[in-house]
């Protein structure tokens, strides 16, 4: 059960003044129940790459394998491929078009053939999942606050039961509360359902806190893909490329500079205030003061780092 | 299906008609439509057919972007083509029932036939040249005579250019609704006419809701930047003819007068 991509490559516009690569060769193996992070500068080819893994693209020469099976291939069933790799785009509000959230939402599984009462079953517990409360089901969608909307419209793909999820861009104008919980139920989902999850983001400190492995884009072709730590460690090539390795990170380095002995990859601030706590005990730990305000001491180089992180 | 609509598609490439002035374009193609319906001689059709593959040539546009257009209009030509066909009397060749075919027939037939496609190829050779903002304002400078008769010229030029400038933004968000409901399981082919129509209901809804949101945070942003109509109103780059323009206009004055002219000829 995976998804592999095989020297995918797309071209927009082929043979017109206005050729451009989009995707370049790209290669490469996501196993089940993995959670992917996909970042990328702005027309870096992330939006083209998840919508050739649910088969809405077509690619000018390579191809994509899901479970084993060719989906390019004549006769392959897209159809069913998009209940199973569920594809959720950014601002997914405007696709939403029913009377109310549970017959939109009922919108996938109905033209999946389920039947009625199937498809309001998947559809009340896809929006249990989503976190949406039940007052809101029979409700107009149009009514519902940006949050919530975008929440309605996710559960109209997590209705479909898909084995993987992708989600472009999903936290994209929430606020941070409603970014948080956002990437909280996703991650929840990834958790109980064991749903493999690509996320797609411009936020390295959203993806480092979540993704197993991050896989990173730049003008099309597939730069980096491995766990965060190791793709932090190219700060560097990664600021060349418009993007950002996350806060604490730089401030791990800068720790680094100044002949403190940490590890310069740490993406999370959970695991600097470890790294750190680790490093404090392992020097003889408290001197001066007890083993409590070591670990306050501590908690405070996290929180503030936590706050240059914001 | 979506990238077939050629209309306000401006194809980037430097050519002696892509730098015409865009009153000149405007009127040329006001000319070459005209022309088409003042007469029915072949002979004249045969120029007319040289003189658009030969603007098609210089223009340095693609001939199957120029042909796309015609896609959008094919039910329209079978229609019109087949109408012509059957239901016109004359002397009969043959008949089906209460169908026949005329020689009178085919011939308006083709004749409506070649006039349509040149139409719409005329007018896409123009949108394919001219950016729409070349476009518009070469309408509001052209047209600026009307305004002694209190026609808001400035304000339909404006209406226009925003129309023009809005269907490629709707074509890409009707492209990306339709995707997003594809990812759902949407299925906008398969089906009979019924079921087709139904399968829009998810795409429209979306889609309509989406203009009036464009439509209103553009007047707003309009309105923000001060923006009350045509008076007073001056321009960054003011239109003005070159040389070749004046050619240009030469040249189109003696195709008009050809193609008036062969209403004379003796067959």
């Amino acid at each position: 059960m995976s998804i592999r991509c095989e020297k995918l490559t797309h071209i927009y516009q082929q043979g017109t003044v206005m050729e451009s690569y989009a995707l370049r060769d790209i290669s490469f193996e996501i196993q089940d129940g993995e959670f992917i992070g996909l970042i990328g500068h702005t027309g870096s080819g992330k939006s083209t790459l998840i919508q050739h893994l649910n088969g809405l693209m077509r690619p000018s020469s390579g191809t994509v394998y899901f479970n084993g099976e060719d989906i390019f291939a004549q006769g392959y069933d897209l159809r069913k491929l998009r209940g199973q790799v569920g594809l959720v785009f950014q601002y997914p509000e405007y696709q939403l078009f029913e009377e109310t959230v549970l017959a939109d939402v009922k919108y996938g599984p109905k033209n999946m053939g389920l039947s009625e009462q199937e498809a309001e079953e998947r559809a009340r517990e896809a929006l249990e999942l989503s976190g949406l409360q039940p007052e809101f089901y029979a409700r107009s969608p149009f009514e519902l606050s940006g949050g919530q909307k975008r929440r309605a419209a996710i559960a109209g793909v997590l209705a479909m039961g898909p084995q993987v999820l992708i989600l472009d861009e999903p936290t994209a104008g929430l606020d941070p509360k409603g970014r948080d919980e956002l990437l909280e139920t996703v991650s929840d989902l990834h958790k109980r359902r064991h749903t493999t999850i690509i996320l797609v983001s411009h936020s390295m400190e959203d993806v480092a806190r979540y993704a197993d492995r991050i896989m990173v884009l730049n003008e099309g072709n597939l730069q980096y893909f491995d766990t965060p730590r190791r793709v932090f460690r190219y700060f560097r090539e990664l600021e060349k490329m418009g993007l950002s390795a996350p806060q604490i990170t730089y401030l791990m380095q800068e720790l680094r500079d100044e002949g403190i002995d940490v590890d310069p990859s740490i993406g999370t601030i959970e695991e600097a205030r470890e790294e750190i706590l680790s490093l404090y005990w392992s020097q003889g730990g408290p001197l001066a003061a007890g083993a409590d305000s070591g670990t306050e001491a501590g908690r405070g180089l996290g929180e503030s780092s936590a706050a240059t992180g914001k | 299906m979506l990238r077939d609509i050629t209309i306000g598609q401006y194809y980037p490439v430097d050519s002696v008609i892509h730098r015409l002035d865009p009153r000149v374009k405007l009127a040329g193609t006001m000319v070459f439509l005209i022309s088409l319906f003042v007469t029915s001689k072949l002979p004249a059709y045969l120029l007319a057919t040289g003189v658009l593959f030969g603007l098609i040539r210089l223009s340095r546009v693609p001939f199957r972007f120029i042909t796309k257009g015609l896609k959008a209009i094919m039910i329209l030509l079978v229609i019109s083509v087949s109408f012509n066909l059957f239901l016109t009397t004359g002397t009969p060749i043959f008949r089906i029932g209460f169908l026949q075919i005329t020689w009178e027939g085919i011939s308006l037939a083709v004749f409506m036939g070649v006039r349509l496609i040149y139409l719409v190829l005329a007018s896409s050779l123009m949108t394919l040249t001219t950016t729409p903002n070349q476009l518009t304002d070469g309408l509001e400078k052209g047209l600026g005579f009307l305004n002694r008769f209190s026609v808001p010229v400035h304000e339909i030029a404006m209406m226009m250019s925003i129309a023009l400038r809005f269907i490629p933004i709707l074509i890409e968000e009707t492209d990306k609704i339709m995707k997003a409901q594809t990812a759902r399981g949407a299925d906008f082919e398969s089906g009979n006419l019924i079921q087709k129509a139904k399968a829009m209901v998810p795409l429209l809804v979306p889609l309509f809701l989406s203009a009036f949101r464009r439509a209103a945070d553009l007047a707003m942003a309009m309105e923000a930047r001060c923006y009350h109509g045509g008076a007073g109103r001056t321009k960054m780059k003011p239109l003005h003819y070159e040389k070749r323009d004046k050619n240009a206009y030469l040249l189109m004055a003696v195709y008009f007068a050809l193609m008036a002219a062969s209403r004379f000829l003796p067959f």
